[in-house]
Formats: structure tokens, C-alpha cells, sequence
């Protein structure tokens, strides 16, 4: 007969194995879809680049990581920084950076109207803001298209109601990227903003303005602490995204203004450059973690802790 | 207006407020005019949707009349925004900032006007002493108990010494033996800093310990305001007696009337003085209001007479309930002596002798 703590022992092994297998096909998706693809990338980013793609298997070689940062010149073989993808990074953290501000300068009043409609009215508005969601980003991107082309609408009107004379320059500029950026973005902006400030309080914007805040003060001392954890989720839901946009920098940004995503996508095409396109790809990915880090630093440190 | 001027701190014209257009719309207060004076303790009472509130909110600055005029100290203040307008309120779910601390919270409205760090800090911790809340000062507002977060929106309202304190039913969240304490803590504090004190409430039993005067509000108008002895023993509409107080309702008919007094027969022929609101003259068939502890049941001798129907006993008194000869129901409260019953019992046959001055004419 076995004796009562090792009943119990071997209940606990059982119970232990039985949450394992109930664990296991959580985690075989995780690793199969997230975790294992990585580590392809991560291997691929230390091999031989192959001759037409792909990588030569087992010839590991450092070549991908350092021809992120640096290039051979053709001639003398001489080092130098690599200045284009430099500059590309660079476009895009920009790039990214003011999408980032301007979706947030609109999407922040955008979000407290609809914040401030009666209840029944406010679904209707956040079904309007969701709308662009049906149509595929591509389509609305070459929507965009039409728009900031020299013949576009905008170029129209501005030529009708004789502010210009001449058609503005915007496809093929880094200003076309950010237009449509801020345009694709902007919903996931407002949409966690104004989740954040449907849950305000708002007796404690009376509370300020009795107490003599005038409208910038309730906005910079109650709003704004207040809405944080809104403001922090929507930047991150469109820094993110920005930083590895491909469709749009590549419909409106042209052949010359690439970012990180282009240049990702060159590497494993026309570039034949696998282990350097999974190299950036790598990189992209920790300026994004690097990019979360700080988010949630500032937002530890401003005190936004509720409950 | 110069007429406005005077001893009044805030003085209430012809104030209507409409919400809402076209069919949607809600007269919240008919055409209001009340003065409160300076350095009082003056309470709004009515039930919930009266209008109380919308008052309150008038004076603070949340809302705008749609027509009148709101006088602080003498001075127009209706078109101010509440920023603007030296007046302060202590919210009824006390809305403290819940990412500032509870000395921080009370700092706000100090660092809003541009005082001195110094002043400030000094400002803030005489404030926390007065409502005993001098260790708690870096603590959460959610780290703190609902009578402290009362003390606590006490405290911010009161740190920029406003020339009204608005009180919107500061204490209907807290559990009855801390509403006690609180109703004397805030009649203290009205004392010790002088201020002008508006009070909103929906408990009768609250108005009537605390305030210097009543204003009694139902359906958007205002039915009188007194104090509370004045509104307790001489309700002037049928509204204001059943809302504060038992009562009993009498059917009346007014046989003579001089100013202020008038006399009265009673169902069963008895004939009575009652007093009668000022301005008011009674005329035909009336209802007079008698207190259950201004009368008495007597055995003869007493202007009414009926069945005794129930006698409860409640420690400090004893309430007899008769029902009357001519069918009305009228209650009498009696004092209770040790050792000595009400001397009726459930059948007896009672009468009811009506105190001299314990009636009182109804205007409807």
C-alpha cells in the first residue's frame, strides 16, 4: 500500500503533467508562429548569402549584421558607414516619429468629441472612425494616391481657388509618406484614445475648473494625466506600424525615399541579400522593443497607476 | 442692478433654466429668486430631480441661466465661466483627482490662482489640520476611507477661501454614524472660517439640525424658505408639510381671518385658531397641517374625537394613531414617562386637544 505522501506526491505529478498538456497547444502556436520564425530570421541574419537568394546552409559568416552599418567600397575595398540605410533608418524613425505626433494632434480632439456625445450617438461615430478598416490598405493608399498626385484633387483646388499657380510636388517625397501615414494610422489613434477617455470622470473637469484651472490647465493637469494610458497605447499602435510600413512609402514614396521595410523587402528580392534582409528585419524589430522600452519608462515615471 | 448690493452674499433673480429644445425640453428651475445672506448656513432641500442641483450648479458656474440674474456680493457673476468665479464645491462623489495625492489634491486650486510655493504649502497643511487629516497628505485618494476622501474635498474647496462653499449632498455616500459626525464637523468648520455656506440635501432630518435657513424646493420653484422651526412648525403648501416631518392633514373651513391668524371649524365643528402664511388670506374650504407632537389625546375636552387604532411604543414617546369620526386618520406623539403607560389602549374612544398655535392654514 502506498503511503499518504506519496499519494499526494503523485497527484501533484499528475496534476503537473495534465496542466502541461492542456498548456501545449497554446504553446506550440506561440512557438511555431512567433517564437520559431524568429529564430529562422536570427539564424539566417549569420549565414552565406546565396548566389541567386536565399543562404548557403551552414557557412556562417558575419557579412549580414555588418553590412547593416558598414559597405566595402568596389575599388580600394575600403570600409566606410553604409550612408543609405543609415539614412533610411533614419527616414523612418523620423518619419514614424511625426506620424506618431500628427495622429495624435488629431486624433486627441477627434476622440474627446466623441468622448463627449450622448452615449447613443457615440457607437455611430466610432463605427465612422473604423470604416477605413473595410477597405484594404492598399486600396486606400493609391486612394491617397489620387489625391496628392500633381493632377490630384488637392493640386485642384488649390490651383482653382488660386492659392498656387504651379502644382505642389507631394508624390515622391517624404511628405507623401506622411500623408499617408497619418491618413492609414489615424484610427488606431483615436480608437484607444477615445477608450481611455470614455472611462474619464468628467465631474473632475468641473472639479478643475471650480477650483480657477482655466482650460489649458484642466487639459495639461487632469486631462492629459488622466487619458496617459490612451495617449501611450495609440502611439505605440502607430509608432510601430509606422516604422515597418512598406505599401505606403513604396506607392507614394517612390522608388528613392525607402524605408526600413523597403529596404527589407530589397534584400530578400531584386538585392539577393538574405542575410542582410534578415539582419535589418532583426534590427527593426529591436528599434521597436528599444521604442516600447522608453514608452513604458515615461509612463512609469509620470505616475500613471490607477486602481 | 444696485438694488443687488447689501448684506446678501448671493442673491438669486428670476433664475429659469430650460434644458434641451424643441420637445426634449425640461424646465429644471421656474423662474427662481432667492437671497442668501453672508456668513450663513443655507440649505436647498427637496427630492431628488427638484432642482436643487441645478441650482447649485447654477451658482457654481456649470450651467447658464436661460434667464436671471446671479448676484455674488453685488456683482453680475451669471456670465462667468466656474474659473472665474470665487466660489468652490464639495462634489457629491467628491471627484478627487485620483493621480494626485491627497496634499496635492488640495494644493490645485492655491497653485490654479498663482500663489507663492510657500503660501501654498502653508495653505495646505492649516487645511489638512482643520479637517484632521494632517498625516494622510501623501497618501492616494484611493488609499484613503470614504469619510477621509469627504474630508479631504472639504479641504480642497476650502483651501482658496471662497466666498461661498457649495455643498452638493457632501454627505449622502457615508454610513450614519460618520453622517453624524460630519454634519457637526461641517457646521464647526462653517463657524471657524466664516464662510457662506449653500447646502444641498435631500434629508429633511439634516436640514433641519444644520441650517440657519431652508429654502424647500419641488418641481423647479421654490415653496418657502425659513428656518427650520419656521418650515417645521409653519409649512406653508401641503408639499413642504408632508416632505419634512409627520403630519397631520386636516379639512378646514375658514370661518374668519384677520392678518397672519385665521380661524378655522373642523370636521367635527370645533372651531380653532391657525396661523396663516404671510400675505396669504384663506377663504372658503381649507387644510390645516397639526404636528403629531402638538396635540394630545385626551380623554374629553378635545376638539376632535374618533377610535383609537394603534399605539406604538418608541422609548422617548409613544405614537397613537385614531381614526377620527369623520374617517381621516390623525397621529398623536406623546412623551413617555418611566413607569406610566399612554393610558390608551387599541378601541378606546380618545379625543384630540390641539395645542394653542399648532395649526396652521395651508395655501393649497
Amino acid at each position: 500500500m502506498a503511503s499518504a505522501a506519496e499519494i499526494a506526491r503523485q497527484g501533484r505529478r499528475d496534476e503537473i503533467r495534465s496542466r502541461w498538456l492542456l498548456s501545449a497547444p497554446a504553446l506550440i502556436i506561440i512557438f511555431a508562429a512567433a517564437i520559431g520564425p524568429l529564430f529562422v530570421m536570427l539564424l539566417y541574419s549569420f549565414m552565406v548569402r546565396g548566389d541567386y537568394g536565399d543562404v548557403k546552409f551552414w557557412q556562417f559568416s558575419l557579412d549580414g549584421w555588418f553590412s547593416v552599418l558598414f559597405e566595402r567600397d568596389i575599388f580600394d575595398d575600403t570600409l566606410q558607414l553604409a550612408d543609405a540605410h543609415l539614412s533610411i533608418v533614419w527616414r523612418s524613425i523620423r518619419l514614424s516619429f511625426i506620424t506618431t505626433v500628427f495622429t495624435l494632434a488629431l486624433g486627441f480632439p477627434t476622440a474627446y468629441f466623441i468622448a463627449t456625445r450622448p452615449r447613443h450617438t457615440r457607437e455611430i461615430w466610432v463605427f465612422l472612425v473604423t470604416i477605413p478598416f473595410w477597405t484594404n490598405l492598399l486600396i486606400r493608399t493609391f486612394a491617397m494616391q489620387q489625391v496628392i498626385r500633381n493632377e490630384g484633387i488637392l493640386n485642384s483646388l488649390l490651383r482653382f481657388s488660386g492659392i498656387i499657380d504651379e502644382p505642389l510636388q507631394i508624390m515622391h517625397t517624404d511628405w507623401a509618406i506622411l500623408f499617408g501615414m497619418i491618413y492609414i494610422y489615424l484610427p488606431l489613434m483615436v480608437l484607444p484614445l477615445y477608450a481611455s477617455m470614455e472611462k474619464l470622470d468628467f465631474r473632475l473637469i468641473e472639479a478643475g475648473y471650480d477650483l480657477y484651472a482655466g482650460r489649458m490647465r484642466v487639459l495639461r493637469r487632469i486631462i492629459i494625466p488622466l487619458v496617459s494610458p490612451g495617449i501611450i497605447a495609440g502611439s505605440i499602435l502607430v509608432f510601430i506600424p509606422s516604422l515597418g510600413a512598406y505599401v505606403i512609402p513604396r506607392v507614394l514614396g517612390g522608388g528613392k525615399n525607402m524605408m526600413l521595410g523597403n529596404l527589407i523587402e530589397l534584400q530578400f528580392g531584386a538585392g539577393r541579400n538574405w542575410p542582410l534582409g534578415a539582419a535589418l528585419s532583426i534590427t527593426l524589430m529591436v528599434l521597436v522593443m528599444l521604442a516600447l522600452l522608453v514608452y513604458v519608462r515615461n509612463a512609469s515615471r509620470s505616475g500613471v497607476q490607477h486602481g | 442692478m444696485s438694488e443687488a448690493a447689501g448684506r446678501n452674499a448671493i442673491d438669486i433673480r428670476g433664475v429659469r433654466k430650460v434644458f434641451g429644445s424643441g420637445d426634449g425640453q425640461v424646465t429644471a428651475l421656474d423662474t427662481v429668486s432667492v437671497s442668501i445672506r453672508e456668513n450663513e448656513f443655507f440649505t436647498l432641500l427637496g427630492p431628488s430631480g427638484c432642482g436643487k442641483t441645478t441650482l447649485l450648479r447654477l451658482i457654481a458656474g456649470f450651467e447658464y441661466p436661460t434667464e436671471g440674474a446671479i448676484f455674488l456680493h453685488g456683482e453680475d457673476i451669471a456670465g462667468l465661466p466656474p474659473f472665474k468665479r470665487p466660489v468652490n464645491t464639495v462634489f457629491q462623489s467628491y471627484a478627487l483627482f485620483p493621480h494626485l495625492t491627497v496634499a496635492e489634491n488640495v494644493a490645485f486650486g492655491l497653485e490654479s490662482l498663482g500663489r507663492p510655493r510657500d503660501e501654498i504649502t502653508a495653505r495646505v497643511s492649516a487645511m489638512l489640520k482643520l479637517v484632521h487629516m494632517e498625516d494622510l497628505g501623501d497618501r492616494r485618494t484611493d488609499q484613503i476611507s470614504g469619510g477621509q476622501a469627504q474630508r479631504v474635498a472639504l479641504a480642497r474647496a476650502l483651501a482658496p477661501s471662497p466666498k461661498v462653499l457649495l455643498l452638493d449632498e457632501p454627505l449622502s455616500a457615508l454610513d450614519y454614524k460618520l453622517r453624524k459626525e460630519m454634519q457637526i464637523e461641517l457646521k464647526r468648520m462653517q463657524h471657524e472660517t466664516g464662510i457662506t455656506f449653500v447646502f444641498v440635501t435631500h434629508d429633511q432630518e439634516e436640514a433641519l439640525t444644520m441650517s440657519d435657513r431652508i429654502a424647500v424646493i419641488s418641481k423647479g420653484r421654490i415653496l418657502q424658505i425659513g428656518s427650520p422651526s419656521d418650515i417645521y412648525d409653519r409649512p406653508a403648501e401641503r408639499f413642504v408639510a408632508d416632505f419634512i416631518g409627520e403630519s397631520n392633514l386636516l379639512a378646514a373651513t375658514v370661518v374668519g381671518s384677520r392678518e397672519g391668524t385665521a380661524t378655522v371649524r373642523l370636521s367635527s365643528g370645533a372651531e380653532v385658531e391657525a396661523s396663516v402664511a404671510e400675505g396669504f388670506v384663506p377663504g372658503g374650504e381649507a387644510t390645516v397641517v397639526v404636528r403629531p407632537e402638538h396635540a394630545r389625546a385626551v380623554k374629553q375636552g378635545g376638539q376632535l374625537a374618533g377610535i383609537v387604532e394603534n399605539v406604538v411604543y418608541f422609548g422617548t414617546d409613544t405614537h397613537i394613531h385614531i381614526k377620527l369620526d369623520d374617517g381621516s386618520a390623525f397621529t398623536v406623539r406623546q412623551q413617555n414617562m418611566r413607569g406610566q403607560s399612554c393610558g390608551f389602549e387599541v378601541g378606546d374612544r380618545a379625543e384630540v386637544e390641539i395645542a394653542a398655535d399648532a395649526a396652521q392654514v395651508l395655501k393649497d
